[in-house]
């Protein structure tokens, strides 16, 4: 069902026109009002990696920079590109299920259908492509927020200095990492859009059951990006 | 002109409609009556397309919908204005926007014109231009009705479905609505198909009257004559509340 769904989702709109007028009002929705909650988190997860990294790493054999790099490259390898797609997951995802599974229980998308209208195009396809499209800035956003986070505990606090700090985030820096980080959150993007609109879309009864398809959304749409989070990886790293 | 013939159509083993056949004219306000249950709804979203038929045909005007592949039907579905029970207006979208969503979809006209048709079409359902601006939420359901009304005329249908037009609205909105649907339907001379379980609506717009029981035609007929017929289902279901009882008694 889920493949029947993309082939009538993944085509060219009926009407452009109604296509780009979706298309940013969705770049707002999925993208800019995400942004507090990458900017939050990022920032706290940045300065509290900081902090472990240096009470895990206080031995006189590692050089002092190893903080720095070390938060650096979990934050580029894994946290800005999967743990920020899991959290977004919950956001974007439930977001997503509710607002079309509403429109499937009252009728606005048979409303559609009536019409002539492809439903699954046109309330699918902006969505997906939005938050494809977002998706880059987002998790690029999040690796220098989170490398702020950690700068401000080296200004702050005593754990660790500031030089070391600094000199540490730009040791050994391999761009390729960035590349990486993207290309996995492109194709979590994809997945956290399409699952949700998946379980939206074919929700049936009530609001009871609109509540069960956002809940299977996160949950189904966390456990892919994990899944492809690994195989990704494992192509690209391994 | 729709006909329906010899429609069969069953969900997991429960054979919901049996052999159903009907004519529906155009210019007139067909009606499908039939007590909660009896199959009324499948029979509608079967002509709609929203169910597929196990066998049968549905032809509008000539055209066999289940021959048509989705791409036609989607075609076909520009020549149908739908009226949900719940009106299905898209919340986030204006008044107005509602109306203009079809004619962007497929009107080639230019935005003056089409804004031009919806506000005919809203100003026919009698809508004030000061509710033009809000959202579905901020008008009363009889309004929302109108609106729904107003949206699904936008494209000059040739066939319009209400399903349950008159349901969760107060007697006297209801009278309204039936009206308005009776005299779009003359007006414009569409194919008219109401869903519907309330007798004062059949009593004061049905023209063409199939009645449901039990997933089969029971009986077909018009307002005239429902009062006269010796079927046990459909006295029933006509004479259920006290006052068509009296109504009976003085005809009596």
């Amino acid at each position: 069902m889920y493949v029947l769904l993309m082939k009538r989702v993944l085509v060219q709109p009926d009407k452009w026109r109604m296509f780009f007028r979706q298309f940013p009002k969705e770049l707002e929705k999925l993208g800019l009002q995400s942004l507090p909650i990458v900017i939050i988190i990022s920032v706290f997860i940045g300065a509290i990696m900081t902090i472990q990294t240096k009470l895990n790493s206080s031995n006189p054999l590692l050089p002092t920079y190893t903080t720095g790099l070390v938060t650096r490259d979990t934050l580029l390898l894994e946290f800005s590109s999967t743990i920020m797609c899991l959290i977004l997951a919950g956001k974007v995802g439930s977001n997503i299920a509710s607002e079309i599974g509403t429109m499937r229980i009252t009728e606005q998308i048979d409303a559609l259908e009536i019409m002539g209208v492809n439903s699954a195009n046109y309330l699918i396809l902006p969505k997906i492509i939005a938050f494809v499209v977002m998706i880059p800035f987002l998790v690029i956003f999040s690796m220098a927020l989170g490398l702020v986070g950690g700068y401000f505990v080296s200004l702050f606090t005593d754990v660790i200095s500031t030089a070391d700090y600094l000199t540490g985030i730009q040791y050994a820096f391999v761009p390729y990492y960035v590349f990486y980080s993207v290309v996995k959150s492109l194709i979590f993007a994809f997945i956290i859009t399409s699952v949700a609109s998946f379980y939206g879309y074919y929700a049936q009864g009530g609001a009871l059951d609109v509540g069960k398809a956002s809940t299977n959304a996160v949950v189904n749409g966390s456990i892919l990006v994990l899944f492809f989070n690994l195989l990704v990886t494992s192509l690209m790293l391994g | 002109m729709i006909e329906v013939k010899n429609v069969d159509k069953s969900f997991d083993g429960n054979h919901v409609l049996k052999n159903v056949s009907a004519v529906f004219e155009t210019g007139k306000t067909n009606m499908i009556i039939g007590q909660s249950g009896s199959g009324k709804t499948v029979l509608m979203k079967s002509i709609i397309g929203l169910h597929r038929i196990d066998n049968g045909r549905i032809e509008y005007d000539g055209r066999n919908l289940p021959d048509m592949r989705m791409k036609e039907i989607r075609i076909l579905r520009r020549e149908v204005g739908m009226l949900f029970q719940g009106s299905a207006l898209f919340d986030s979208m204006s008044v107005l926007e509602n109306v203009m969503y079809p004619l962007e979809m497929f009107s080639p006209t230019s935005k003056e014109e089409m804004k031009e048709r919806a506000y005919f079409c809203l100003k026919h359902v009698n809508l004030e231009e000061k509710s033009f601006a809000l959202a579905p939420s901020e008008i009363s359901g009889g309004m929302q009705k109108r609106v729904a009304i107003a949206r699904a005329i936008a494209l000059q249908p040739k066939y319009l479905f209400c399903d349950e037009p008159n349901s969760g609205l107060d007697p006297k909105t209801s009278l309204v609505i039936d009206q308005l649907i009776h005299e779009i339907t003359h007006i414009f001379g569409i194919t008219t198909i109401i869903n519907s379980h309330d007798m004062n609506s059949v009593m004061e717009i049905g023209e063409n009257i199939i009645f449901i029981e039990k997933g089969e035609k029971a009986w077909q007929g018009n307002n005239k004559d429902i009062f006269h017929v010796h079927n046990k289902a459909l006295n029933d279901f006509v004479f259920a509340s006290e006052l068509y009882k009296q109504v009976k008694k003085v005809n009596q």
